[in-house]
């Protein structure tokens, strides 16, 4: 696995993050991690304290850490939002969009790549996670 | 029509070249096919039984002459000179090389056209009514709605990966003319003490689990129409079965979670999500309406149109459909010649419907689900100028709604998920009945064919449906009887065992003739079959 890489340049928090399972048993933790599929409301009570939340992509064409990104976003989670696993630079701009910071593909990504994938789109039609203006909003002021 | 700003077209423009980057590290071998695949698949580009297939989309069904145009241009040049409508209002060419396709792109971006979405498990092509902004029963014209709801999905960052394909519907009158209730989610845009809103539907479905969308929600105010949208699309990605396809779609989460349940889930999204800012201000649909404004109709036109000639009388008779402005009518342009295959139309026939659609139309078209094309506003004057030069380009078969009007998915011929042939059965069909006047006797009688059971030709919904499937080898055939996909939307129920291919053609012959003998006055076969039950028609199927 590659090493996790913060888009906003942060150190990534390196304490290993603990199954959700294991965190609403122990909830000292500040590191968790969810699987596809695992309901990332059950962290809102502890969205505080926690410095990191890992999301993990099996696949690729699961879209549901979409959701649980954006979900803990509007929540009002600040710390790291990290997408884990089978993560590919066309996917980027999605994930970022739904909030999250910073990557730990399966397989490296290409530098170059990444930077071309992120700067890629000069609008957004809709609002997100992110801070992007939809078009909408352009056209109003 | 819909006109790009700068940004729509920047857009459109920023897509071709993230695809002709996918194309060049996929040529380059960069990427797998199996990265590559759900890339493509967003572009609309399918691989095939021979060759890759690419579908356009057409926003709502509507079109100018210069769209129709350059999708001439594109069979042309980068097909076999024809295309292939379909029944989601868009077009797709069956013969496309992988590195021309993003050439293709960049041609449509001229024309503010686009594959986006097309396919794909993501939020496809809004489809709508095909007479909207013409018809005399709509409440408003249903088309800035969906163009709303085009853009809120376009490159949807959270909805980009969803369990599975999602398509909506949006109409404007209590004629249903898109099949609205046979879509994930269906919209009725409605007005509630003076104020327009949205009826939801959702959960509905054909594929091999037809559903029928329950109501969700009565009235959503036009100001949420796209939060209301989102909690659905939240609640659907978050909970949608991911563990088999063929259990993936919306309509199943609705059905086995129960739609009260599903409602009050959405219901709760729905609430969490006001805060967030989601839906354009008031200005931006009314920016979008401006577009869709009546086109500069002239008062004080005739009505009456000279029947003189009997062929044209026919035409008119069938083809034409009443219009909301006095002296002005709809004229529908069926692609279902007989012999020929359904929803086909090659280079020169889209190059005259856009020369007509620019002379005679206020220079629109549309597709319709049912695979014609449909003139939207035409003089009644010009009406019978208009079908002399159909007329002459085989474009005036006086079949709409009859018996050999029938929807076909490509089948056996070109797709790879097919069991069956669906185009050879159509053109029997449309044989066994060529004679016009038979047909007319037999009045409207929607027939729908599929070549497998994810029922793209709509078998489910056709008063009488056929659906292809592969028996030990054999391409077999078996008959429905009793769908709708209207406002009296059901759908139709398997008579019994299955046909071989002039089996099936002689089973449709026996059952429109048990109609025949017992229908009352007025009915149709639908109603016909709706009174009597299955039993006589499998009598003489089986009996």
């Amino acid at each position: 696995m590659a090493d996790p890489v913060h888009l906003d340049g942060e150190a990534p928090v390196e304490e290993p993050a603990v199954t959700l399972d294991a965190f609403l048993d122990q909830p000292d933790a500040t590191a968790v991690r969810l699987e596809d599929g695992e309901d990332a409301r059950k962290l809102v009570p502890y969205i505080d304290r926690l410095s990191l939340i890992e999301i993990g992509f099996s696949a690729f064409g699961d879209g549901r850490g979409y959701s649980a990104a954006r979900i803990l976003r509007e929540e009002g989670f600040t710390g790291e939002l990290r997408a884990q696993g089978d993560v590919l630079v066309d996917q980027l701009t999605f994930m970022r969009r739904c909030g999250f910071d910073s990557f730990a593909p399966e397989k490296p990504l290409n530098e170059k790549d990444v930077e071309t994938a992120l700067a890629r789109w000069p609008h957004v039609y809709q609002p997100a996670a992110d801070d992007r203006k939809p078009i909408w909003s352009k056209r109003h002021g | 029509m819909y006109k790009y700003d700068n940004y729509d077209q920047e857009m459109v423009d920023t897509r071709v070249a993230e695809f002709r980057d996918q194309v060049e590290r996929r040529i380059a071998g960069k990427l797998t096919e199996d990265q590559f695949k759900p890339l493509r698949l967003m572009n609309g580009l399918y691989l095939q039984l021979h060759a890759y297939m690419l579908r356009v989309a057409i926003p709502y069904g509507t079109l100018s002459g210069d769209q129709m145009r350059m999708l001439a241009t594109i069979a042309r040049k980068y097909d076999r000179d024809y295309g292939h409508f379909t029944t989601r209002q868009n077009i797709q060419y069956n013969w496309i090389k992988l590195e021309e396709a993003p050439d293709l792109l960049a041609d449509l971006a001229t024309v503010e056209m686009h594959a986006i979405q097309t396919s794909g498990n993501c939020i496809r092509n809004i489809s709508s009514d095909q007479y909207a902004g013409a018809a005399a029963d709509e409440i408003v014209d249903p088309r800035p709605y969906a163009e709303l709801l085009r853009q809120w999905s376009s490159f949807h960052p959270e909805f980009s990966f969803l369990p599975r394909k999602f398509k909506i519907a949006v109409i404007a009158a209590d004629e249903d003319r898109a099949a609205m209730r046979l879509h994930d989610i269906g919209i009725q845009i409605v007005e509630q003490n003076g104020e327009i809103g949205a009826r939801f539907y959702a959960g509905g479905g054909m594929g091999r689990t037809p559903m029928i969308a329950p109501l969700i929600r009565d009235f959503v105010s036009v100001d949420e129409l796209v939060s209301y949208s989102e909690a659905i699309l939240r609640v659907y990605n978050r909970h949608g079965r991911r563990d088999n396809k063929y259990k993936a779609r919306i309509k199943i989460l609705v059905h086995e979670m129960g739609a009260e349940e599903f409602i009050r889930q959405v219901e709760e999204e729905f609430a969490h999500l006001k805060g967030e800012n989601i839906d354009a201000p008031a200005a931006e649909l009314e920016r979008i309406k401006g577009y869709f404004a009546d086109p500069a109709f002239e008062d004080g036109l005739a009505d009456e149109i000279d029947r003189s000639d009997p062929d044209f009388a026919v035409w008119l008779d069938q083809n034409v459909h009443a219009h909301k402005q006095p002296g002005y009518a709809i004229a529908v342009i069926s692609l279902k010649p007989v012999g020929g295959i359904p929803g086909d139309a090659s280079s020169a026939q889209m190059d005259l419907m856009a020369d007509l659609a620019e002379r005679y139309s206020f220079d629109e078209c549309r597709v319709t689900h049912s695979q014609n094309i449909v003139l939207p506003h035409v003089r009644k004057q010009d009406l019978y100028t208009l079908w002399q030069q159909l007329d002459e380009a085989g474009l005036a078969t006086p079949n709409l709604d009859l018996v050999s009007d029938i929807i076909a998915c490509p089948g056996l011929d070109y797709c790879s998920l097919a069991n069956a042939r669906s185009i050879p059965v159509a053109q029997k069909i449309a044989q066994r009945f060529s004679d016009i006047g038979r047909q007319k006797e037999l009045g409207e009688l929607k027939l729908k064919i599929s070549g497998c059971i994810n029922a793209c030709g709509h078998h489910h919904a056709g008063h009488i449906g056929i659906l292809g499937v592969d028996r030990r080898g054999t391409e077999n055939y078996q008959l429905l009887l009793g769908g709708s996909g209207e406002e009296d939307v059901s759908l139709a129920k398997i008579t019994g065992p299955g046909f071989d291919e002039d089996g099936i053609v002689d089973a449709v012959e026996k059952v429109t003739d048990v109609y025949l003998a017992q229908r009352d006055e007025g009915e149709r076969f639908l109603d016909t079959y709706r009174r009597l039950g299955i039993d006589p028609f499998k009598e003489a199927l089986y009996g």
